[in-house]
């Protein structure tokens, strides 16, 4: 795996270089210091976005994506630093200390009042995690049944809109600050579902949550309001249209595309709610 | 200020000479307190908003649009702090009396009692609020009970009630203690057992002694109230949070600051108002 | 005839200090017995030992010739028989005069608040204190608080009462008031202790005064005798000072 993420990442490296430099004007005296393009991700970073934790690696779809679009914007991979922030640091008011900031935040209209964000790099659906135990006892993947569950969420995702107005269950749900609490939750049968991308979803079912299994999910193309990812910047940020211009060329080139692919699980097993 | 203060010289009814000088201090006084009170107010509204940063946190903390969109929503969530609070205020009391009292025990065969009483306290004040929250709201559950009885709210309110009590019960000892031994003896030499003696004699001062002090313990915890948040519950500190979250604003926390200062500053200045009154009795 | 208080070899410390040393005491049925003696002689704590509020190092105590000192014997029902009146009143501060009162007999003789009442009110108005039932300590004077603790001692149906020094922390006026309680029990015939500095009062009305000095009673007797001739020269020494 890591080898052939290390050969894709050199790949990209060398065919990209010829027309790099045009973009690298874009991006010149924009960031926070010359010549070092800095990316804040999570505290920690959370599998599968970045690999255990650390980015520099270049693993993880996030982690790929950031060099991927640093390489258009004509920084090596060395020119690249990384720094940690939590959801509130990023958007506080005052001097920040990142370029851009990429931890699944979603863009919506209402921060876009307050931050800037990149056109989106990945699309999400959400999904509903729960226990083999609730699917045993009868649960489906059907608004009806969602209704009945005791529902979970992580308090700072933008999925909770979808929970209050798209499955409108029955008990008001409970909200926590971070996956572990959802878990501990799950484990303590305090609720019996919660809703994540579907990403974090497969992960956390497959690996962290004991008989975990992914109840369905809420494809991207068919919801309302789809979950888009994008890079968090400061408001008025001038590098954004750089960065813009080379997710643009990621998306229109496929290599976005593929690096989804390398990274992310096939979510095709997973039901459709009805 | 009686009549006898009154110099022989003026026997004209009107202010003593002594009221004129104490008048003209409070004026002066008074005066001073104004102009100083203007002058740091007008520092900080001129002064806080030429920092370049102002325009930032006023948009980032006090943004009127994110404020009136969120506010109706924090006070619906604060409907559950009250709830939380007015269920767990009783079982505090009750629970810290029933400690005090273990701690208080005398009689050899009670021994257990009091020293559950010494260990209880000493490790639930000992421990941070949430620490106890999360413990007691995933750890118990997590044993397996079935729903309700695994309710986020029921084990979260008991870490509250482990935790205050603790308090409650050190704040009710010291009012006992502060109860003077010749009641006892008065109580004792007219034959009351030491039951009746604790109940009729001792708590009924102890707790009046304590209250000012409890006050303040109640006002503590309708603010930590806001950590059940922690285990699920959606109170007003979480709904701001998930408010931050969707707004990306922390106007949200601002607007719940506002309503538990509604709430708690009135409560704070009685507690205050019940302090300066007992002090005032005692002296 | 046996007498119906007696110490015997009574022997209190605290500590390091010693403070009866060896006390004999007798009082007879319906005596008015006063106990005299320079400040930390040891009045008070002897006073306490009689009704067990202190309990004793060794030495008896008998009531009507029962031991009552005995280690690990329940003090309650002796309190009951033994009541004592303090220095500082001692009243309960959040009880009206009456609850303060009632209390006690409620508690431990079961006693309704419906059958306690006319019985209080005609106690309350021997003492002059008819109209105060439902005041609060203080609200009362000094005086009048006494004599509501003296009432709340009675009210228990004592067989002996103990006074430590009860008009020592009253203005002069209302030292009469408080004595003439005790005068009008004395006639009734009740077994009294006092502690007191009282010289004239103690003069007037004990069967028998004790001088104490340094935890002993260094001489006793009528008080004729023990005023107009002591035989110790501390007692004299003593009288001297306070006469
Ligand atoms: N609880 C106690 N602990 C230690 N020492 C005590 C205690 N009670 C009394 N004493 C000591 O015992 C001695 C006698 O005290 P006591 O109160 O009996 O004297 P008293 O004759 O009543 O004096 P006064 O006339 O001042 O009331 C004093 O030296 C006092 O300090
Ligand atoms: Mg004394």
């Amino acid at each position: 795996m890591k080898l052939i993420s290390t050969t894709a990442m050199a790949l990209a490296l060398l065919t990209s270089a010829a027309y790099a430099d045009g973009h690298a004007a874009c991006a010149a005296g924009k960031t926070l210091t010359d010549g070092t393009l800095t990316i804040a991700t999570g505290n920690p970073a959370y599998y599968p976005w970045v690999m255990n934790d650390a980015p520099e690696s270049g693993e993880g779809f996030e982690a790929a994506v950031a060099y991927a679009i640093a390489d258009k914007m004509g920084f090596d991979a060395d020119s690249v630093t990384w720094v940690r922030t939590s959801f509130d640091e990023a958007i506080q008011p005052g001097a920040k200390n990142f370029d851009f900031n990429m931890q699944q935040y979603s863009i919506t209209p209402e921060r876009e009042e307050m931050v800037d964000f990149s056109l989106p790099y990945y699309t999400s659906a959400m999904a509903v995690l729960t226990t083999q135990g609730v699917v045993d006892a009868g649960a489906t993947a059907t608004l009806d049944s969602l209704k009945g569950l005791k529902w979970g969420a992580v308090a700072t995702t933008t999925g909770l809109p979808m929970l209050t107005n798209v499955i409108q269950p029955d008990s008001d749900p409970l909200l926590y600050n971070d996956n572990a609490d959802v878990n501990a939750a799950i484990m303590a049968g305090q609720i019996d579902a919660a809703l994540y991308d579907l990403p974090t979803a497969l992960y956390l079912s497959a690996v962290i949550v004991e008989n975990g299994a992914l109840l369905g999910q809420f494809p991207a193309e068919l919801s309302e309001t789809p979950d888009q990812f994008g890079l968090l910047m400061e408001e008025g940020s001038a590098l954004k249209e750089c960065v813009d211009a080379a997710i643009t060329a990621l998306t229109d080139s496929g290599a976005l595309a593929a690096i989804e692919a390398q990274w992310l699980a096939e979510a095709t097993g997973v039901p459709v709610v009805q | 200020m009686s009549t006898q203060d009154r110099p022989a010289a003026s026997p004209a009814a009107g202010p003593t000479r002594r009221e004129v000088y104490e008048a003209g201090v409070r004026r002066r006084a008074n005066r001073i307190a104004l102009a100083s009170t203007i002058a740091v107010v007008l520092a900080l509204v001129i002064l806080i908003p030429l920092a370049p940063g102002w325009e930032d946190v006023k948009r980032a903390f006090f943004n009127g649009r994110v404020f009136a969109a969120t506010f109706p929503g924090l006070v619906e969530a604060f409907v559950l702090n009250v709830m939380i609070f007015a269920w767990s205020a009783p079982l505090i009391a009750l629970t810290g009396l029933g400690i005090a009292l273990c701690r208080d025990t005398r009689s050899p065969a009670l021994f257990p009692l009091r020293l559950f009483g010494v260990a209880y306290t000493d490790i639930f004040r000992g421990l941070p609020v949430v620490l106890v929250i999360y413990i007691i709201g995933f750890g118990v559950p997590g044993l397996g009970l079935p729903r309700p009885w695994n309710s986020p709210y029921i084990w979260g309110t008991l870490a509250l009630v482990l935790v205050y009590s603790a308090y409650v019960a050190e704040v009710l000892r010291s009012g006992i203690d502060s109860i003077h031994q010749s009641q006892r003896a008065a109580a004792a030499s007219l034959g009351l057992s030491e039951r009746d003696t604790m109940r009729y004699v001792v708590l009924p001062q102890a707790i009046r002694n304590v209250v000012p002090a409890n006050m303040n313990l109640f006002i503590a915890l309708q603010k930590d109230v806001a950590l059940l948040s922690f285990i699920g519950p959606v109170e007003i500190f979480r709904q701001a949070g998930v408010y931050k979250s969707l707004y990306a604003n922390f106007t949200p926390y601002v607007g719940a600051a506002l309503i538990f200062l509604a709430l708690t500053i009135p409560a704070t200045r009685y507690a205050d108002y019940l302090m300066n009154k007992q002090n005032r009795e005692r002296s | 005839m046996t007498a119906k208080l007696s110490l015997r070899g009574v022997r209190k410390r605290f500590g390091e200090v010693e403070v009866c040393k060896g006390i004999d005491l007798d009082v007879d049925e319906g005596e008015m017995v006063c106990l005299i003696g320079a400040s930390g002689s040891g009045k008070s704590t002897l006073l306490r030992c009689m009704n067990l509020l202190e309990p004793v190092d060794d030495g008896v105590i008998l009531l009507d010739g029962q031991d009552i000192s005995e280690p690990g014997l329940d003090p309650q029902p002796v309190r009951q028989k033994i009541g004592i009146v303090f220095q500082s009143y001692n009243l309960f501060p959040h009880m009206s005069a009456a609850e303060n009162v009632m209390l006690a007999p409620r508690r431990v003789y079961g006693q309704s608040r419906e059958e306690l009442r006319p019985k209080l009110a005609e106690m309350f108005g021997r003492f002059g204190l008819g109209d105060r039932m439902d005041h609060y300590p203080d609200q009362l004077s000094g005086g009048q608080q006494q004599r509501v603790a003296i009432i709340r001692a009675l009210a228990m149906a004592p067989q002996i009462m103990l006074f430590d020094e009860i008009t020592s922390a009253l203005d002069p006026e209302l030292v009469g008031e408080v004595l003439d309680v005790l005068r009008d029990l004395r006639g009734q015939g009740m077994t009294m202790v006092l502690a007191t500095h009282e010289m004239g009062f103690a003069r007037e009305l004990a069967d028998k005064v004790c001088f104490l000095d340094a935890g002993r009673i260094l001489e006793q007797g009528p008080p004729d005798a023990l005023f107009n001739a002591p035989r110790e020269d501390r007692t004299k020494a003593f009288l001297a000072r306070v006469l």
